[in-house]
């Protein structure tokens, strides 16, 4: 699409040879407060543990895992909004903790948090987000309304602010900010929560197309596995930090020989829906 | 196009971005611009009326509310310039946008820079109206007036302001519920010690010490000789505002970085803080 951001970078940057993701050994934890140990006492929470995964250009993966299962932190690890402790994460072969500038180029992010400012129109929202990837406003000003178009963005509420708009919407105006970059990877973390079921299936509608006319890679994040299951070439499952496995989804249930994900799930974790009813919620509230 | 002149032209529109979103913001937000501004010179208004309170000639009276003028008008300013660059994260965090501003293909010194260069222009034209409304309200008399060395001044001095304002940004980066606040105790630190209402020398001389580091003991005096006697720029105000501009901007653009590298470290950049 020619109003998008310029492919130039994309080929300057972007090397075939590598896959457009290769995460090996990445490892994060965080500090938290541990008021049962005393008042300044804090204690080392894994977000993270050893995770090594490859994907594929165009290809589209799902991780899934519960809520504080690191999803979220795979993704800012993967968008340079935090830095790793141990391993090393490699984007179209750029060191995704050092080669941010680059990298911060070639990636866009969807999260459930539609990230916006309340009081600013979709149009300017989009048009601000434009100019950090070098569109002037002769150039916004026909591609802002055109993949607010293709998103079924309304035309008559292009002006109006955010905030008055429902979480779908605001939803399809964060996936049109992310197309409007043309990010050869894109990840998405959980995308969908929070929508009613006509918004749900219009967004991974606008996923598919995305994937199919731009030649993006998708890393998607979700708790969904029906979503995961409907989208992706390969699911993969994040427990605690750990990845248990990344592969087609019928792989994954010949492996644990089972009929669904939600199965597959528990033979993976080795937990009972009851292990999970009574888990501590302390992990999950850390990292969700 | 070649790497440098094409990275060069991405990054002036990413500042025309970042100052374009500032004027929306401004627009969408107008209401409470005026009520802040109909505020702020009801508040300069009860500071200028001490002259009238004090029993002294006419002209020295006019001197006296100058005097006070300048002060509040120079702190308005000021406080314009910390609201914006010092707030530059807490603001994002606040609107949850600050992951999706802080992941955007734009470099930090950019970023920051936009926020100032709005600030500036922005508090430069709230400072003027501030001036003038209360001049014709209670009528000074401003004969001698050189407002063209007072602005230039005033402009020389915002290059420090601002690389102080980013040293301050990056306290709510460190810590998301505390940070702002301690931005705004060095905001009125730094007021408190540059004489605001009053000459320096009137303070002890621990706080003249710490005068001397401060932009605004500068930017005050001289901005006060310029409106009240037409001084011109003065060297003695200029070199010290020169050096601590040229020393604070890459100071506040370094002590930012590291910040940032410890948010990423720690987690610390989350919407939620």
């Amino acid at each position: 699409m020619s109003t998008l951001a310029t492919p130039t970078f994309e080929t300057t940057h972007v090397r075939r040879d590598v896959p457009a993701v290769e995460v090996q050994s990445l490892t994060k934890e965080f500090r938290r407060k541990d008021r049962s140990a005393g008042r300044f006492a804090r204690r080392r929470m894994p977000a993270l543990k050893d995770v090594t995964f490859t994907i594929d250009r165009g290809e589209c993966v799902a991780i899934l895992g519960q809520n504080g299962s690191g999803k979220s932190t795979l993704v800012r690890l993967l968008s340079t909004l935090l830095i790793n402790d141990a391993g090393e994460a490699r984007i179209f072969g750029h060191d995704a903790f050092r080669d941010t500038r680059v990298i911060r180029r070639l990636v866009n992010r969807v999260s459930v948090e539609a990230s916006f400012f309340k009081k600013m129109s979709a149009a300017e929202n989009l048009s601000y987000a434009a100019r950090f990837y070098g569109m002037g406003p002769s150039r916004t000003r026909t591609a802002v309304p055109a993949i607010l178009e293709k998103v079924g963005f309304p035309a008559d509420r292009r002006r109006e602010p955010m905030e008055n708009l429902s979480r779908g919407m605001q939803q399809k105006v964060a996936l049109a900010r992310a197309l409007l970059t043309a990010p050869v990877l894109l990840l998405l973390d959980e995308p969908t929560t929070g929508l009613d079921p006509r918004s749900k299936l219009e967004v991974q509608e606008f996923i598919r197309d995305v994937r199919a006319e731009h030649d993006a890679t998708i890393l998607l994040c979700t708790h969904d596995m029906a979503e995961a299951e409907a989208l992706a070439d390969r699911v993969g499952l994040l427990d605690r930090g750990e990845l248990l496995f990344l592969e087609p989804v019928e792989d994954v249930k010949r492996r644990y020989d089972v009929d669904t994900l939600e199965e597959a799930f528990f033979a993976a974790t080795g937990r009972t829906f009851e292990d999970e009813r009574a888990e501590d919620d302390d992990y999950r509230e850390v990292f969700g | 196009m070649t790497a440098f002149p094409a990275t060069l032209r991405q990054e002036l529109i990413g500042l025309g971005g970042i100052v374009e979103r500032n004027v929306y913001l401004t627009k969408r937000y107008f209401l409470w611009d005026l009520a802040f501004m109909v505020w702020t010179i009801a508040n300069t208004l009860t500071i200028v009326f001490i002259a009238r309170a004090v029993n002294v000639s006419p002209a020295e009276e006019n001197v006296l509310a100058t005097r006070l003028l300048v002060g509040a008008v120079i702190w308005a300013f000021l406080g314009i310039i910390f609201e914006f660059v010092t707030e530059t994260v807490a603001w994002e965090r606040w609107e949850g946008t600050i992951e999706y501003t802080f992941m955007a293909p734009i470099s930090r010194v950019v970023h920051l820079f936009g926020m100032a260069a709005y600030a500036v222009l922005y508090g430069l034209i709230r400072a003027t109206i501030l001036f003038f409304a209360v001049v014709a309200f209670i009528h000074i008399h401003l004969p001698h007036a050189n407002y063209g060395a007072a602005f230039a001044l005033l402009a020389i001095a915002s290059v420090s302001f601002m690389g102080i304002g980013m040293m301050t940004a990056v306290l709510p980066l460190i810590s998301p519920e505390k940070g702002a606040q301690l931005g705004f105790i060095m905001q009125g630190i730094m007021l408190v010690v540059s004489g605001v209402y009053y000459p320096v020398s009137v303070m002890p001389e621990w706080m003249q010490s710490i005068a001397k580091i401060s932009p605004a003991t500068y930017a005050l005096r001289g901005d006060r000789a310029s409106i009240v006697s037409g001084a011109g720029l003065q060297w003695a105000d200029v070199w010290p505002l020169i050096v601590i501009g040229v020393l604070a901007m890459p100071i506040g653009l370094t002590i930012f970085r590291f910040g940032e590298r410890y948010a990423k470290k720690h987690g610390k950049l989350k919407r939620s803080g």
